[in-house]
């Protein structure tokens, strides 16, 4: 059973069923890491390209390699956001991708929606790198199978998620990814950083990082937007990591067995002190590597297929 | 269109024969169990080779390595079809470079798994020697693969399905033979 | 020109009538309305065959785009599409470039609607030099010019000292201020109403908060200064519950709302189409059954389209750059037919008060009713009529509607401007 959709533009809209399927499929796909020859053929012969309008090493080059050890031709667009400074509407740009015949199209945009307009105007799949403050699925898939990895099972575990809630796409694809396979969320942050009519996503609201970590299974850690804030929503940095950032001497507070998670990069210092980043109870840089695996099995689930043709259930020995 | 049951080809007994042929003839054409290892092919195929580990033990007193191979990834018709097949995952714990790597798989029919376990196989190293045991061989090739290890020669009609029966998946261990209804 | 309408139903409610009935123009003017009137020979005549038969359709807030954003519509598209939707009259907004702030502007748009303007085009004057809210426009002259208000639409005038200057000054000419109510600094960024839906999307939103704190500033600059403000586009629950409170206070302020706040939500952005995308912004259920209640009730004294036309360039670009509004001319009446009468919203009277002698009222013009003397404006409206909202048939130059394939019941059927018929059954004359 894979997946039934031409694209994956957001996690809000994914059956629980299809979760479990990436995240089986990601941990499949993780095997290839190990080995000397880390190619597959299941994607020769497809374009991929990865259309990053927004500034990113890191999901791009995880994008790069889960296309390339799948033996897919990946080609990287990048740009600016802007269609002003481009000269070029997302519009246009899309059009004339689509005149190359790509198989798929990852896209990264500073504009919340703009996955959405490409997946009405493309016909090949689209897969949303982050979007805007919407979402970044591809981060919480790979969030979903790290917690996964580490105990065993995602139903009835807690999460508190602190920093600016308001502005991240991670916050947002984590909080649906978790309420579909019955995780708890707690939100924590200054209230400013705290978007209005978030607990209708099912989530508890605190504004003390003390509350929020105390008794969870699971801590992750955001990165303080600095390119996003403008317009007086913390008084300062130094503030912001005295109240809000997680160091040794607050992490007392939580349980032994907490996994302390964050997407990356990592302000050192102000959201995670360096001991606690690098620390034993840090995953992140298993975040890291399941990105790849995640990337992997979206790329295989929406591109690897065919047309509507094809043999129905099993392959003939 | 539910497959009704045509005709039964082997029973448990003739399973455990054909398995006890089958590891007593590897044993000969390697000369000894020295740098042998064995791949079962998802997912019958593994039942299979964990069996007949288990009686290369019993018979030489060495533990044989057995590895898990998807082949999902190696498919040739991965592009024709609307919903990728779900993937299981390989795993093979042993270097596979320099050793006879003996593929084991329940029936051979086109032949085509094979040929997307060769390749699979060689992306992970390079053995000395690959061979092939099927429990049944059911004719009809597609591609120039022969197997080296057969339970059982099986003419078949290619409306005819084949079906293995292992107690580890299924409760009970027969081959069948079924007609689809219709 | 003539023209007598025979067997409508006529309903003029300046005059309190809902009965059958002719009406006679004659030169222009409406000379009577009544039963079976008698009309001079040879006088064109219409056989309304029970159509409600209403005094001309006004729009207050339109925007006619000329000059300057010719692309986008023109004064001779714009009164097409007015005439097409049963708009006799439209009141046109100053955001037009050159800005509307001088009399040479004004001229120039009285003038392209007397060469090429099918219904009757008022001008709004800017309240400030170039829309940049720092210094008054010359009020007296745009109007003498012909100017009917003042308003720098678009855009609030920010600065609370610049508008109470200006209120004062606008005595002398006797014409309101048009206020677009929206904070700039809370609105700022902001494409869709602050919500939860916004904080789904992702988007930034504008908080209700915007609009209730300018439409406090304009209720308290209108009482102390005695002069009589309009607030454009109203659309939240707080600013009808601040107007309605004015009023009963003897404040001089009005207010308007749009068809689109009274028929969507903020759930028109989930598909982040910016058709959805206006200023002020779609609101949640509650602000458009306040809304809908004030419209009843008459704290909200006219419905007026804010007709926006944009290119689809203006349109088919990332949400945070999209130009806010949509076009509203051609599909208002259809609209409000189908989802205010129909559903119990409003009576059908009521509705016709709210396009005619309502918004006439706040901008004293002319028209509005069927008294004799009055212009000779009617429209027809065909209850009946069953039809699909079809944009590529608009008269407008642009496309931008979130009401395409929507089903209506009920369309203008005739639109006559001063005995002449403008309009005949959906097709332009």
């Amino acid at each position: 059973m894979g997946l039934k959709r031409k694209d994956l533009l957001e996690i809000r809209t994914l059956e629980p069923a299809e979760i479990v399927t990436i995240l089986d499929t990601a941990a499949s796909m993780k095997e290839i890491a190990s080995r000397e020859i880390k190619k597959v053929p299941a994607l020769r012969g497809k374009t991929v390209v990865n259309l990053f309008l927004e500034p990113s090493t890191r999901t791009r080059t995880s994008f790069e390699i889960a296309g390339k050890w799948l033996s897919a031709d990946v080609v990287n667009v990048s740009g600016s956001s802007s269609s002003v400074v481009k000269g070029e509407t997302l519009m246009d740009t899309a059009k004339n991708l689509e005149a190359m015949s790509p198989d798929c199209v990852v896209i990264r945009h500073s504009a919340s929606g703009a996955p959405h307009m490409l997946a009405r105007a493309l016909r090949c799949s689209i897969i949303n790198a982050g979007d805007g403050m919407h979402e970044h699925p591809t981060q919480a898939l790979l969030d979903l199978l790290t917690i996964r990895e580490k105990r065993g099972h995602l139903d009835g575990l807690s999460v508190a998620i602190v920093g600016d809630i308001r502005h991240s796409r991670v916050a947002r694809s984590n909080i649906w990814g978790m309420r579909k396979t019955g995780m708890s969320v707690t939100v924590a942050g200054p209230p400013t950083l705290i978007p209005p009519g978030i607990e209708e996503l099912g989530v508890k609201v605190t504004y003390r990082l003390e509350d929020a970590i105390r008794d969870v299974d699971i801590v992750m850690m955001l990165r303080l937007q600095q390119e996003r804030m403008t317009g007086g929503y913390i008084p300062s940095l130094r503030e912001y990591a005295r109240l809000w950032g997680l160091s040794l001497d607050k992490l007392r507070a939580a349980r032994d067995d907490v996994l302390i998670m964050h997407p990356g990069p990592v302000n050192r210092g102000i959201e995670l002190s360096p001991e606690v980043a690098d620390g034993p109870y840090s995953v992140i840089l298993d975040q890291v590597a399941n990105g790849v695996a995640v990337r992997m099995a979206l790329l295989y689930l929406l591109v690897g297929r065919g047309g509507e043709a094809g043999e129905p259930g099993g392959v003939p020995a | 269109m539910l497959p009704r049951e045509k005709a039964q080809v082997l029973d448990d007994q003739g399973i455990d024969r054909a398995l006890t042929r089958i590891a007593h003839e590897i044993l000969e054409r390697a000369g000894g169990a020295d740098a042998l290892a064995l791949v079962g092919i998802r997912t019958r195929g593994v039942s299979l080779a964990r069996r007949i580990a288990e009686r290369l033990q019993a018979i030489e007193g060495v533990k044989i390595p057995v590895g898990v191979l998807d082949i999902t990834l190696y498919r040739d018709d991965l592009g024709l079809k609307a919903e990728m097949p779900v993937l299981r995952g390989t795993d093979i714990p042993f270097p596979v470079a320099g050793k006879t790597v003996v593929l084991v798989d329940d029936v051979l029919y086109t032949g085509r798994t094979i040929r997307a376990a060769l390749d699979a196989i060689i992306d992970l190293g390079r053995p000395r020697l690959i061979q092939l045991a099927v429990l049944i061989d059911r004719g009809h090739r597609e591609l120039p693969i022969r197997p080296d290890y057969v339970g059982k020669n099986l003419p078949t009609a290619r409306r005819e399905i084949v079906q293995v029966l292992l107690r580890e998946h299924d409760g009970q261990d027969r081959v069948v033979i079924q007609e689809p209804e219709g | 020109m003539n023209l007598v309408v025979r067997n409508g139903r006529v309903i003029d409610p300046a005059n309190g009538l809902d009965a059958p009935g002719d009406v006679l123009i004659l030169d222009g003017l409406v000379s009577r309305v009544g039963p079976k009137l008698q009309a001079p020979a040879a006088t064109p005549t219409v056989d309304a065959g029970g159509r409600v038969v209403t005094p001309g359709l006004i729009d207050i807030h339109v925007h006619l785009r000329e000059p300057g954003h010719e692309y986008k519509e023109t004064i001779a598209s714009g009164t097409r599409a007015a005439a097409a939707g049963g708009f006799t009259a439209v009141a046109c907004m100053a955001n037009t470039s050159p800005v509307n702030d001088t009399r040479a502007v004004t001229d120039y748009i009285l003038a392209q609607a007397r060469a090429g303007g099918l219904v009757r085009v008022y001008p709004i004057g800017a309240v400030t030099r170039g829309l940049k809210g720092t210094e008054l426009a010359e009020l007296g002259e745009l109007a003498e010019a012909g100017c009917v208000a003042y308003s720098d639409d678009g855009r609030p005038v920010m600065n609370s000292a610049l508008l109470r200057r200006a209120l004062e000054y606008a005595q002398t000419f006797g014409k309101p201020i048009i206020s677009h109510a929206e904070d700039a600094t809370l609105a700022e960024g902001g494409v869709m109403h602050e919500g939860s839906i916004s904080t789904d999307l992702g988007l930034r939103g504008i908080p209700a908060a915007a609009e209730e704190i300018l439409v406090a500033r304009d209720i308290a600059l209108a009482e102390l200064t005695g002069h009589r403000v309009h607030i454009a586009h109203v659309s939240t629950t707080a600013a009808v519950r601040l107007l309605r409170d004015a009023k009963a206070r003897g404040v001089p302020v009005t207010g308007e709302v749009t068809p689109h706040h009274l028929l969507l939500t903020d759930e028109a952005m989930r598909s982040y189409d910016a058709n959805a995308k206006m200023a002020p912004a779609l609101r949640p259920k509650r602000d458009v059954e306040a809304c809908r209640e004030a419209l009843a009730d008459g704290t909200l004294d006219a419905i007026a389209t804010d007709h926006a036309p944009h290119a689809l360039t203006d349109k088919e670009v990332e949400l945070d750059q999209a130009a806010n509004g949509v076009i509203g001319l051609e599909t208002a009446a259809a609209l409000c037919l189908t989802h205010l009468v129909r559903e119990g919203v409003l009576d059908l009277p009521t509705l016709i008060t709210r396009l005619t002698v309502g918004p006439a009222r706040v901008l004293d013009l002319p028209g509005g009713s069927l008294t004799p003397g009055a212009p000779g404006d009617v429209t027809i409206l065909d209850l009946e009529r069953a039809h699909t909202i079809d944009p590529a048939r608009f008269y407008s130059r642009s496309r931008n509607t979130p009401f395409g394939g929507r089903a209506c019941v009920g369309a203008p059927w005739m639109t006559v401007v001063g005995g002449r018929i403008v309009m005949r059954e959906g097709t332009l004359a």
